[in-house]
């Protein structure tokens, strides 16, 4: 399945990615290593890099934890990434077929209050903060026996002229 | 998940060898840490100069061994790369932790 193209905004000549993992924590690490690879051409600086990978282990990590309560003793359950430029940066879409996501909309996401005494201090619950913070348009449905992620991180934009 | 501590003076530092505190080795990082900072009795230097990548995984069991370290003791941050500070700047983290941008700087104000 490719992903749709936003309205208005144009796909560039960048070769769409499609990487097929299962998801578990290694994997999770080999796919991130792959998609970084496979946009080398697009010259992406540290910054870019950085918010696409921790966005993209944030959401993966989400899918094998929670949609497939994947452990140390249990394996996972299949994810597809999809990736393609455009005028207004990556778009991505993360497909898996786990459990739905309750409520069916994602968590808030909300900052983590950090004015609390050191035993208080959250450890966790900062993953979709991060990918709220740092990517656009991020849109979950449930299709069928799907979880379907869909976000845009606003990098390798064209220079103006 | 190789981690290695030696002491300085009534510091322990605590160096990270590897290049990522993820997903795949938070739950490894918390227990050797705990391991080597079983004799540490004052402050912990923790230095982060080899690790190119954490997730909120990985900030997660970082905050987890403050926790465990504290109240005795107090866990410093060193030589964050760009990309760790990132997450500690965004989750607002970096106002928690004593932040230093290599050891050196950590043991210069940690050591007297």
């Amino acid at each position: 399945m490719s992903p749709a193209i936003e309205e208005g905004q144009a796909e560039t000549s960048f070769s769409p990615v499609e990487i097929f993992l299962d998801g578990c924590p290694e994997a999770v690490r080999s796919a991130l290593a792959e998609l970084l690879s496979a946009l080398a051409p697009l010259a992406l600086d540290i910054e870019e890099t950085s918010s696409i990978e921790l966005v993209l282990a944030e959401a993966l990590n989400n899918i094998v934890e929670h949609a497939y309560q994947a452990g140390a003793e249990t394996t996972g359950g299949p994810i597809q990434i999809s990736c393609t430029h455009h005028a207004d940066g990556l778009h991505l879409r993360i497909l898996d077929r786990g459990r739905a996501m309750p409520s069916g909309i994602p968590p808030l996401g909300q900052a983590q209050p950090t004015a609390v005494a050191i035993a208080d201090l959250p450890e966790s619950g900062f993953g979709w903060f991060l990918i709220k913070d740092l990517a656009k348009d991020v849109r979950y449905r449930r299709i069928g026996e799907q979880n379907q992620l869909d976000l845009r991180l606003a990098v390798g934009l064209p220079l103006p002229h | 998940m190789k981690i290695s501590a030696r002491a300085e003076g009534d510091i322990c530092i605590v160096t990270v060898e590897e290049d990522r505190i993820d997903a795949a080795v938070a739950l490894s990082f918390k227990e050797a840490m705990r391991r080597q900072t079983e004799t540490a009795t004052h402050i912990v230097i923790l230095d982060l100069t080899q690790v190119a990548f954490i997730d909120s995984s990985g900030l997660g069991a970082i905050v987890a061994t403050m926790k465990h370290l504290a109240p005795e003791r107090r866990l410093v941050l060193a030589g964050l790369t760009p990309a760790v500070d990132k997450v500690f700047r965004l989750t607002r983290m970096d106002s928690i932790f004593e932040l230093f941008p290599t050891l050196d700087a950590a043991l210069a104000r940690e050591g007297t």
